[in-house]
């Protein structure tokens, strides 16, 4: 009997883990980098490094199902005749058609609609799906102004001029050759087939003094009528949202790097831009600076998922959020009943991100007419509406057992982090101390 | 798309409608504008002392002719949908952005971005434009009797740009499928931009341009036509220099 050595256990570094390797073999053999949606997949501080702390002695609590707590809101007080007023917190992202087919669409606006709440386009024009079925419609106005026209934009209850996305500060969009339908492609006055290169820039402003003559020139042509936002990806938030500001929105949106729904390079989306939680507290410190809290309203979006995450976002000074992913998952996205047909597509349900390819088992990012079917307009416009019945039903506990009779109500001091990243993050102390890094020269 | 005929200082027969910007305000102009509704008879509008205003007439969606006497600042038009408006002096940035039918003459020089997003309608520019002239464009017809400036019809993906003079650097660069016609000498074609072939039909398009402008002593076979070599259509790794 030969003695042998003891072995060692095969180690896998850190640094090249199996996902690392897996892109580097994918890499040399297309010569392409990775597109996909989804927001960044990489752990980063969230909502979940916070906690609230409830009611104690010195803080009262409001009963719950039966005292009041209000999660009404209104936005574009600041310049606009008929601001927009919703009746939770929650609003729809924007999302394309194009990128979304017109039944899923059509459901987004059905399910804010029983909701009390607004949705929006996207980088692909207004379609009469989500025009007819949403009784409160934001119009995005981007750099491609694909579809844009006169009669929509009066059409809409409100304008947000597009700067940037969480996914992709600074980035364009891309729409293959395979989702341009006739359709699509007459919406956007290109030819069928080809691949659509959304602009980065808008074409005829650059900076902050010329979105503020923009904006004047938006406001003339809807009559002063209509809310005008401003939409920035998770770069700057403390300046972004004090030009904007400046150039007169009347509501800043804040879409840090989990927002998801656009597709872009994968590198691109886990290495440029800031998590939702950093974005928070420099935009709301901006407005405080500015007198305008409260003023001209804030809306953050990327990974919004429940009803804590809402309350947490609107205690940190957050006037509403918007989601975008979950709402795709609400109406049927990654669900596990289309398990066979994502493993033909090499991957699972809950990690299907390409979006952009238009083979979508769930039939909403695509524009297969067949594919399409399988989303039925009123059933998921109803799971939507549950969903965000949900979400509000859970900000109202936790407001209601934090003493407050309104969400907005909600305050930083409501708050404590787990992680010292958290607590610097959103400048709130850490668990157990009294500690905000950065704070009182610590 | 139909083609707009310029109307000539149309309805004489009824007085001008007079908006004096010294006496009122921008807000009232535009709203008195869109205050309009189909039938109207206060068909011919005049601005006074416009002294670079931004939005001078936007957003108008009835057909009538407005003239505005001096220049204007940003986005004079913008959205324009059937009126004919005519600048008497020059404009500034974008103007007759996104306009979506009628027509724009301007009789000076048009600063950046002139035409950008263009959906529908004839924009001509009497003198020189700035760069970026028709950038984006969607079906925008323009018409430029001078000179446009660099990276003009950037991302150009419908309609027609006639140039009657010299176009600046980079001209076309990522263009899809407007068509460009320059009558002197190019500085450089953007990525995917080259000439192209002048085929009987693009001579007589050129010619119903010129006319519909108002441009007269000039042929069309004195321009050249660029458009897209349609090689970056669809991503190819191959042509990644070209990015």
């Amino acid at each position: 009997m030969t003695y042998r050595n003891p072995p060692t256990t095969p180690r896998k570094s850190a640094t090249f883990d199996d996902y690392t390797l897996s892109e580097i073999r994918r890499a040399a053999a297309t010569g392409i980098y990775d597109i996909r949606g989804a927001g960044a997949k990489r752990k980063l501080p969230h909502f979940d490094d916070l906690l609230f702390l409830g009611a104690s002695i010195s803080r009262y609590p409001l009963e719950g199902y039966r005292e009041r707590c209000d999660t009404s809101v209104v936005l574009g007080s600041r310049h606009a005749k008929k601001p927009i007023e919703l009746k939770i917190p929650i609003t729809i992202a924007g999302m394309s058609f194009g990128s979304l087919s017109g039944p899923a669409k059509e459901a987004l606006g059905r399910g804010a609609t029983l909701s009390g709440t607004s949705t929006t386009t996207g980088d692909g024009g207004m379609t009469e799906e989500e025009r007819g079925h949403s009784k409160q419609l934001v119009y995005q106005y981007l750099p491609s102004r694909y579809g844009m026209n006169l009669r929509d934009l009066r059409r809409a209850d409100a304008i947000e001029v597009v700067v940037g996305q969480g996914a992709k500060p600074g980035g364009g969009g891309m729409l293959l050759g395979q989702k341009i339908s006739d359709r699509v492609a007459e919406m956007r006055t290109l030819p069928k087939g080809i691949d659509q290169r959304s602009a980065s820039r808008h074409p005829d402003w650059t900076g902050p003094d010329d979105l503020e003559i923009k904006i004047l020139e938006l406001r003339e042509i809807t009559d002063w009528e209509k809310p005008i936002y401003v939409k920035v990806g998770g770069a700057r938030p403390y300046y972004d949202t004090a030009l904007a500001v400046k150039a007169g929105a009347d509501v800043v949106v804040v879409d840090g790097m989990q927002g998801g729904t656009a597709a872009t390079q994968e590198v691109f989306i886990e290495n440029v831009g800031q998590p939702t939680l950093a974005c928070i507290r420099p935009a709301v410190q901006a407005l405080q600076d500015l007198g305008m809290h409260r003023k001209v309203q804030l809306i953050v979006s990327g990974g919004i998922r429940n009803g804590a995450d809402v309350a947490k976002a609107l205690a940190l000074g957050v006037d509403a959020v918007s989601i975008g992913t979950a709402a795709l998952v609400a109406l049927g996205d990654n669900d596990p009943r289309w398990e066979a047909e994502y493993n033909e597509l090499g991957t699972t349900a809950g990690a299907y991100d390409d979006w952009h390819e238009g083979r979508d088992p769930a039939g909403i990012t695509t524009q297969d007419p067949e594919l399409m079917k399988r989303v039925d307009p009123v059933a998921a416009g109803r799971r939507l509406a549950n969903y965000l019945k949900v979400m509000t039903l859970e900000a109202q506990t936790i407001a209601r057992a934090c003493g407050k009779n309104s969400l907005h109500n909600l305050e930083p001091e409501d708050l404590v982090a787990l992680t010292i990243e958290a607590a610097a993050m959103a400048g709130v102390p850490l668990a157990g101390t009294n500690w905000i890094p950065g704070k009182n020269g610590f | 798309m139909p083609a707009t005929k310029l109307s000539k200082a149309a309805a004489h027969d009824h007085a001008s409608r007079v908006f004096d910007l010294d006496q009122m305000s921008l807000r009232e102009l535009n709203q008195a504008l869109h205050n309009l509704t189909p039938g109207s008879n206060e068909t011919a509008w005049e601005v006074l002392h416009p002294k670079g205003s931004h939005s001078v007439a936007v957003g108008v969606d009835q057909p009538v002719t407005i003239d505005v006497r001096g220049s204007v600042g940003y986005y004079c038009g913008g959205m324009n949908s059937g009126s004919t408006i005519t600048v008497h002096g020059s404009a500034g940035p974008g103007v007759g952005e996104n306009m979506m039918s009628g027509a724009i003459i301007v009789k000076g020089d048009a600063s950046q971005y002139a035409g950008a997003t263009g959906k529908g309608g004839l924009l001509v520019i009497e003198g020189n434009a700035s760069s970026r002239c028709g950038i984006s464009m969607k079906g925008i017809d323009i018409v430029v009797h001078g000179n446009i400036g660099h990276m003009s019809a950037f991302m150009a993906q419908s309609g027609n740009l006639v140039v009657l003079g010299d176009a600046g650097d980079a001209l076309g660069d990522s263009i899809y499928e407007a068509r460009l016609f320059v009558r002197g000498k190019v500085d450089s074609l953007g990525a995917d931009c080259i000439a192209k072939e002048m085929r009987p039909e693009h001579l007589e398009l050129l010619q119903g341009l010129l006319d519909r402008a108002g441009v007269t002593g000039v042929k069309p076979s004195e321009f050249k036509r660029y458009g897209s070599a349609r090689t970056l259509y669809n991503f190819n790794i191959d042509n990644a220099d070209a990015y």
